[in-house]
C-alpha cells in the first residue's frame, strides 16, 4: 500500500504546483496585453479540445453517438441562448433517452 | 476575448442568483460523477481512505479516475501517477489564465490554486467583469470542492448504488456545460473562435494514437490561428 501512497502524494503534490505557477508568477512578472490576450485565449483553446474530446471520444477510441448527440442538442440549446441549466439537462436528457432507445 | 484588466476593488461581488443556482447545478452533477468515484474506487477494492484522500489533495476529476483505474487494473502506482500528472498539466495553463481572478493575497493564491480546475476557470472567464469574475470562481470553487469530497466519501461508504451513471447521459451533461460557459466567448471572437476550433480538430486527431489526456495539450497549436491585434 506504500506504493498507492507515494503515486497519490506525487499526483497530489505535482497537480498542485502546475496550479501554482500562475498565481504565484501573478503580480511578480508583468505579462504584456498581448501575453495576457494569449493566455486567456489558450484557456478558452483548452476548454473546447476538453469538450470536444469528452463528447466523441473514451479511452481512445469513439463514444459512440448518443454521447455527441446529447451535447450538439446541448449546443443547440446553448446557441438559441436558453438558460444554462436547460443546456445541462437538455445535453444529459438526450442521451439518456438515446441510450433507452437502444443508441450506444 | 475580454479583457483581463483589472478594476480597482470596489463594492463586494453581487450574488448574482442566476451564478449561484448554475453553480449549484454543477454542484450537483459534479457530486454524483464523484459518488460514483467513490464507489467504484471501493468496489475494485480500494479501501475507503483511497479515494477520499485522493479526491481532498488531488482534486481533479479526470485525473482521479484515470489513476484509480491503472491502479485497479495493476497497471501500477508510478502509471497511475505519471498519467494523472499528464492530464493536469492544462491546469498549469488554467492557473496562469485565472491568475488575476484569484488575486493577491497570499492565502488567497495558495488555496485559490488548489481550486482550479475545468469548470472553475470555465465559470470565472464567462463572466463579464472583474468582480464578478472574482465571486464566480470562488462561489464555484468552494462549492465544487465541498460537493466533490462529500460525495466522493458518500460513494466510497455506499458503494455502487447509483448504478451505471451513463444510464443518466452525465457524459454528455460535462461537456454540456463547457459548451454553455465558453460560448459566449466564441460567439464574441472569431479569432479564438478559429484558434478554439483548430486546435479542437488537432485534439481529436491524435485521440487514437496517443495515451489518454495528451491530446489536449497539442490543442495548444490552434493558438497559431490567431491574428496578431492590430
Amino acid at each position: 500500500m506504500s506504493a498507492t501512497v507515494a503515486a497519490i502524494l506525487a499526483l497530489a503534490v505535482g497537480t498542485y504546483a502546475f496550479r501554482l505557477v500562475g498565481p504565484l508568477l501573478h503580480g511578480r512578472v508583468e505579462l504584456s496585453a498581448r501575453v495576457r490576450h494569449l493566455l486567456s485565449s489558450a484557456a478558452v483553446v483548452l476548454l473546447v479540445a476538453l469538450l470536444a474530446t469528452g463528447a466523441f471520444t473514451e479511452a481512445r477510441g469513439f463514444a459512440g453517438w448518443a454521447r455527441p448527440l446529447g451535447v450538439l442538442a446541448g449546443g443547440v440549446l446553448a446557441w438559441r441562448r436558453a438558460p444554462f441549466v436547460v443546456v445541462v439537462l437538455g445535453a444529459g436528457a438526450t442521451t439518456a433517452a438515446l441510450r433507452a432507445a437502444g443508441l450506444g | 476575448m475580454r479583457s483581463l484588466i483589472r478594476t480597482p476593488s470596489g463594492a463586494p461581488p453581487a450574488l448574482d442568483p442566476r451564478l449561484l443556482r448554475d453553480v449549484g447545478l454543477v454542484c450537483l452533477a459534479g457530486g454524483i460523477v464523484g459518488s460514483s468515484f467513490g464507489a467504484i474506487a471501493v468496489a475494485g477494492g480500494l479501501p475507503v481512505w483511497v479515494p477520499v484522500v485522493m479526491s481532498l489533495i488531488v482534486y481533479a476529476g479526470s485525473a482521479q479516475f484515470s489513476a484509480v483505474g491503472i491502479l485497479l487494473a495493476g497497471g501500477g502506482p508510478f502509471a497511475a501517477a505519471a498519467t494523472g500528472l499528464l492530464l493536469n498539466t492544462r491546469t498549469a495553463a488554467f492557473g496562469l489564465a485565472v491568475a488575476d481572478v484569484i488575486g493577491r493575497g497570499r492565502l488567497a493564491r495558495f488555496v485559490g490554486a488548489h481550486l482550479v480546475t475545468d469548470e472553475t476557470v470555465a465559470f470565472a472567464l464567462a463572466q463579464r467583469d472583474p468582480t464578478r469574475r472574482r465571486a464566480a470562481f470562488w462561489i464555484s470553487g468552494l462549492g465544487l470542492y465541498a460537493s466533490w469530497n462529500l460525495c466522493v466519501l458518500g460513494g466510497a461508504l455506499a458503494g455502487g448504488a447509483l448504478g451505471n451513471t451513463a444510464r443518466y447521459g452525465l457524459d454528455a451533461a460535462f461537456p454540456a456545460v463547457l459548451v454553455a460557459l465558453v460560448l459566449p466567448a466564441l460567439r464574441e471572437n472569431t479569432d479564438v473562435r478559429r484558434a478554439a476550433l483548430a486546435g479542437a480538430a488537432v485534439a481529436l486527431a491524435l485521440t487514437p494514437f496517443v495515451p489518454v489526456g495528451v491530446p489536449v495539450l497539442p490543442a495548444l497549436t490552434g493558438l497559431l490561428a490567431l491574428r496578431r491585434p492590430a
